[in-house]
């Protein structure tokens, strides 16, 4: 690989990797507790919480990465409470991981509340005519069916954080080394003289990895939902 | 042991007003699809709340307006079986039957769970997943499972009525052992006159949401 790519694009390679892990793993229990209270419950500002949800969705990526920075900019509400503690989120890779988890969050939250939509209520119900309190039935029913769902949210929210571009520059600008991932790279390849060459590199890569991702999506959701069903 | 209940229950379309006794053995209920059957016992189960009544087993209150009591669906201990069995298909059978025991944290005691896997006859099928069952083993499994969360309550929603003749025949034994060996109360809702017959040791008719007859059997 080594041969193939230079230092610095498999540094953002590898950047983008780790961002895309993290922002993954992190808002990976927010998406279920969210997946789950939409999917099951019915609340006063049950809209307003799906539409906050959806809103990196439809904004423009800009738009999400300036209100990124103007929250956890150092100046921020809570950018400047994070510093007294600090930690410093606004240019540096963490920043890049939570744009990533905030863009990603509508579609992992968007698997995993059809998954669990799908469980059949009355299963819950019979647990619960067998002694199982809230916490029992959620553990060991509606989690483990819907486990199918929260697999696939969970790749295509690693995959969206893979590519995620426009809040991430925002938000955390473009430092080589610190938050250049794999498309900021694309993007810095394309406006120096003699860059091309690099930028297509990292396309095929994003394809590729895009791709896998997407496919081994489908394939673990199915061997999930066979192992999950008993079949 | 016996169960005692008076409620009423207002629904936009449908009111069930009903006050009855059930004593140790099978209290069967029968009426029409649309009398109410399937309301009533979700309201014993606490699945579904009365608008006024109460409701108790030998001094445990489980629903008192009066009292403002009405305890969860996990601290009624009444055992539902439903028509179609509800297995949970992640799990195999041996850990179907013995989640019950696990949530209300009873022991698990080999002997007790062996002996109603004798007495139903499911010991060849423990390590398998519902979706490998008939429909009979499947009802005979869901049977098992309520016994050993061990209920002071069982409760049956035309537990056969999704199975064939043969089926039918398969399962009823059961029912008949359940009634002459437990000392508890078992509610079972039929529309089937035979079945009734034969199992029933009271029996009540529920038309429009209000019992009609008290029928004794032989």
């Amino acid at each position: 690989m080594s041969d193939w790519l230079s230092p610095s694009e498999i540094e953002a390679v590898l950047l983008s990797l780790k961002v895309a892990f993290w922002a993954t793993i992190v808002s990976l229990p927010f998406g279920i507790a969210v997946g789950f209270v939409l999917a099951r419950y019915e609340f006063p500002g049950k809209q307003l919480l799906n539409g906050l949800v959806h809103l990196p969705l439809i904004l423009p990526p800009v738009v999400t990465g300036f209100i990124l920075l103007k929250l956890f900019g150092t100046q921020g509400p809570i950018g400047s409470v994070l510093q007294e503690l600090g930690i410093v989120i606004a240019f540096s890779w963490t920043g890049a991981a939570l744009a990533a988890a905030i863009m990603a969050f509508p579609l992992m939250v968007r698997a995993i509340r059809l998954s669990f939509e799908a469980v059949d209520a009355r299963l819950e119900e019979t647990a619960r005519s067998l002694g199982a309190n809230r916490a029992q039935v959620f553990c060991m029913i509606s989690l483990p069916l819907a486990l199918p769902g929260v697999v696939t949210g969970s790749i295509l929210a690693f995959a969206k954080a893979i590519g995620e571009f426009g809040a991430t520059i925002t938000f955390v600008s473009n430092i080589p080394g610190e938050t250049r991932t794999l498309p900021s790279a694309v993007y810095s390849f394309m406006q120096i003289p003699g860059g091309e060459e690099s930028a297509y590199r990292l396309v095929i890569l994003a394809v590729i990895v895009s791709m896998t991702a997407l496919l081994l999506s489908e394939w673990l959701a199915k061997r999930v939902k066979t192992v999950v069903e008993g079949q | 042991m016996s169960l005692s209940v008076d409620f009423k229950l207002s629904l936009p379309d449908f009111e069930l007003k009903v006050a009855f006794d059930a004593p140790s053995g099978i209290t069967a209920l029968s009426g029409h699809s649309g009398a109410g059957k399937t309301t009533l016992i979700n309201v014993l189960a606490g699945l579904a709340t009365p608008d006024y009544g109460h409701i108790e087993t030998d001094g445990r209150v489980l629903f008192s307006s009066a009292l403002k009591i009405n305890l969860k669906p996990e601290q009624r201990h009444i055992g539902y079986i439903f028509q179609d069995a509800r297995l949970f298909p992640h799990l195999t059978v041996l850990q179907n039957l013995k989640c019950g025991r696990w949530f209300r944290r009873l022991p698990m005691n080999p002997s007790t769970i062996e002996e109603i896997v004798t007495l139903l006859g499911i010991d060849h099928v423990l390590s398998r997943r519902p979706s490998q069952l008939s429909g009979g083993e499947k009802q005979r499994v869901a049977i098992g499972r309520a016994l050993l969360s061990e209920p002071e309550v069982i409760l049956a929603d035309e537990p056969l009525s999704s199975l064939d003749s043969d089926r039918k025949k398969e399962i009823l034994p059961y029912f008949e052992m359940l009634r002459d060996q437990m000392n508890i109360p078992i509610v079972y809702v039929s529309h089937d006159a035979d079945e009734v017959t034969r199992l029933a040791t009271t029996h009540f008719e529920l038309t429009h949401g209000k019992i009609l007859s008290e029928k004794s059997n032989p």
